[in-house]
């Protein structure tokens, strides 16, 4: 499933965020920087914005359904012009930074690495950022769906302007956040200010690295990861006494076993759990130990889409233990926990 | 499927090393041009060094040909004709430097071109003319006698009679994001390639829908063989030539599958004269394959690079190749 040739793949950031939290700040951030590095940037209110970089693109973000009986499989038909349009281009630059509206879902930008096998050859998704606004996060987590499914879905997020809210506030922004997405690396900023290492080139879809990252995006519940980048604001955040929210219809679910698991019953059952509950299931990540089997094996799905290859032979020196984690909307917890006892081998 | 003992002309190629991908090939008279991604077209005469004139101040993302000029359409937003002398022409330039992402040409030297949603003609004589089409243009082609502009879209095509102002385009409708487009040379049929590996056929007489499936892979490449019988098309570890010739087209029929081979064919180019298929295939290789009796001759050794460009000349006695690394060639048939 996976390419063997991943080395010359152009790796593509995607940056979504509410409206006014401050995209844009970043995108010329990282633009700004003294990297050496040439970007693509493909941004929506093309001209509209002062962005500082040679090659920009506009975009439509046309969302097209995919003919294949499946009506969560959503692609972004411009982005796989806009693509197949730069490649033509290959060597002029290093990377591609995809800007979204601030309504927008991250599916159908994620999706389209999956389902355009051309794209999937020549360009790789490095990560999904999130720019959240800390001043406002916590009301639009409540009165706007796009708002948390960007939450939800960032390999990244940054809680941008904190110097607009107190320190209490911060950490209650902190927990909703956890709520939805415990996953994601969390950084607090102001202007955007965080090192480009932090955003770019995260390998976030790279099967290799959901094993090198693994410690960090297995960490349940308040086993959170935070960074702060505003030293000035002087407050001093303590660790594992975040508080525990509970968002109402969008959770993270995170499942492991030492049994070994047959892989006649994993895929069957996985594929038709995506196949069913796939609208609701957002992201999904696994890493598996299968019986008689001396390689991991690691997945990574976007609602219904899954991609997934063996890697590495586990270690001796390892415990052989099969952990996947969902993160979506109202998952059937009991459900999914059966079924996934019942791939034992 | 080719083997050694597949006879060959590939020792008769001349190499070519364009140093850019080369996104398509045409013959300008006896010259072979090779469209280059990076912003120039390569003239490749008989006798004498390949010549490299610059057309686009950036990539070239589409271009046309009818033999006597080459329309390319770059993302400096410009559409642009050259001639077999290397003269070019700025046809238009769009004032917002969108990216001219598909041109067509007609026989009477009309000049069609899309930006995002707007499709734009020019004809030979007089002003331009622009139609908005429902989303982006996903292909662009003229109806043979080129009074009639296909242009293809999500969930479509609108079929637009530019010198009609007054009248409404008609529109085809099937469900999903249709791409390059193609009315078959007797004018009966419109085929588009869709983002799925399918093609979607219409019969324009009565609209009556064709579903060409069963590919392994999105269909880049489309060419209608000698005489309009078939349509030649990539997108399967074989050359998929679907039957034309009958009352129904290609309805309730299955396509001739020729030259099997382990990698997906890339690029397709159909003799003008004779029941011959040039197939490029996407680890490299070039194959002429004869439609009567699947009969292969190697053109092309492979060298992993996938074939992206391929062109006969007008008399059938040379074609031109080029591969997305940038390695081209030109076999002497004669």
């Amino acid at each position: 499933m996976t390419d063997p040739i991943t080395s010359d793949k152009v790796p593509v950031t995607v940056l979504t965020g509410y409206l006014g939290a401050g995209k844009t700040t970043l995108l010329n951030r990282i633009l700004s920087e003294p990297h050496g590095q040439k970007y693509a940037v493909i941004v929506n209110e093309f001209g509209e914005i002062g962005i500082d970089n040679d090659l920009i693109v506009g975009a439509d973000e046309e969302i097209f359904e995919m003919n294949n009986g499946c009506i969560c499989c959503t692609v972004r038909g411009d982005l796989i012009r806009i693509i197949q349009g730069l490649m033509r281009r290959k060597g002029k630059f290093d990377a591609i930074i995809v800007e979204t509206t601030g309504l927008a879902d991250p599916a159908p930008v994620a999706q389209t690495f999956f389902v355009d096998p051309e794209i999937g050859r020549k360009a790789k998704l490095d990560a999904i950022i999130t720019v959240a606004d800390a001043k406002w996060l916590k009301d639009r987590l409540r009165d706007a769906p796009e708002a948390k499914n960007q939450i939800a879905f960032a390999d990244v997020i940054l809680v941008n302007k904190t110097d607009l809210v107190g320190a209490a506030d911060l950490r209650e922004i902190e927990a909703r956040i956890r709520a939805i997405n415990p996953y994601a690396t969390l950084h607090l900023t102001q202007r955007c200010a965080v090192p480009l290492a932090d955003v770019l080139h995260r390998n976030a879809f790279d099967l290799d690295r959901i094993l090198d990252v693994e410690p960090k995006f297995l960490e349940a519940g308040d086993g959170h990861d935070h960074h702060h980048h505003d030293h000035a604001d002087g407050h001093h955040h303590g660790h594992g006494g975040l508080k525990h929210y509970h968002d109402e219809d969008m959770q993270s679910l995170s499942l492991k076993t030492d049994r070994a698991l047959d892989p006649d019953k994993f895929f069957p059952w996985i594929q038709n759990l995506v196949a069913q509950e796939g609208q609701n299931i957002l992201r999904s990540k696994g890493i598996l130990a299968f019986k008689d089997d001396p390689k991991r094996f690691a997945f990574q799905g976007v609602h219904m889409m899954l991609d997934g290859d063996h890697q590495r032979d586990w270690r001796d020196s390892e415990k052989r233990e099969s952990r996947i984690i969902f993160i979506g909307r109202e998952l059937p917890e009991s459900m999914i926990r059966k079924g996934f006892e019942e791939c034992a081998a | 499927m080719a083997t050694t003992n597949t006879p060959s002309v590939a020792d008769r190629a001349r190499p070519i090393a364009a140093g850019a991908a080369v996104v398509g090939a045409y013959f300008l008279a006896d010259t072979a041009v090779l469209v280059l991604g990076d912003e120039a077209l390569l003239f490749v005469a008989a006798n004498g060094d390949p010549q490299r004139v610059v057309v686009h101040g950036g990539g070239i993302l589409a271009a046309a040909s009818d033999g006597e000029r080459i329309v390319t359409g770059g993302d400096d937003g410009k559409v642009v004709a050259t001639k077999a002398d290397m003269t070019t022409a700025t046809i238009a330039a769009d004032p917002k430097h969108r990216w001219i992402d598909h041109v067509a040409l007609a026989p009477d030297g009309t000049v069609g071109w899309s930006a995002g949603k707007d499709a734009f003609v020019q004809p030979r004589k007089g002003e331009p003319r622009k139609l908005e089409a429902p989303s982006t243009v996903g292909g662009l082609a003229f109806a043979p006698k080129g009074r009639r502009l296909a242009i293809a879209h999500y969930h479509g095509v609108t079929l637009w009679f530019p010198n009609a102002a007054e009248a409404i385009p008609e529109r085809l409708e099937w469900k999903g994001s249709h791409l390059d487009v193609t009315f078959s040379p007797d004018g009966r049929y419109l085929v588009t390639a869709m983002q799925e590996p399918t093609l979607h056929g219409w019969r324009l007489v009565d609209g009556k829908h064709m579903r060409m499936s069963g590919y392994s892979a999105k269909v880049r490449a489309m060419a209608w063989t000698a005489g309009g019988k078939g349509l030649a098309t990539s997108g399967a570890p074989q050359l998929i030539v679907w039957p034309f010739h009958g009352k129904d087209g290609p309805m309730g029929k299955e396509p001739h599958m020729l030259a099997p081979a382990e990698h997906q064919v890339s690029a397709v180019a159909c003799h003008p004269q004779k029941d011959v298929i040039a197939a490029g295939y996407d680890n490299g290789l070039v194959l002429l394959v004869r439609t009567t009796d699947g009969a292969e001759v190697l053109a092309r050794r492979p060298d992993g690079s996938p074939v992206s460009a391929l062109a006969w000349n007008a008399k059938g006695t040379a074609i031109a190749f080029g591969t997305e690394e940038g390695e081209a060639g030109i076999v002497d048939l004669a």
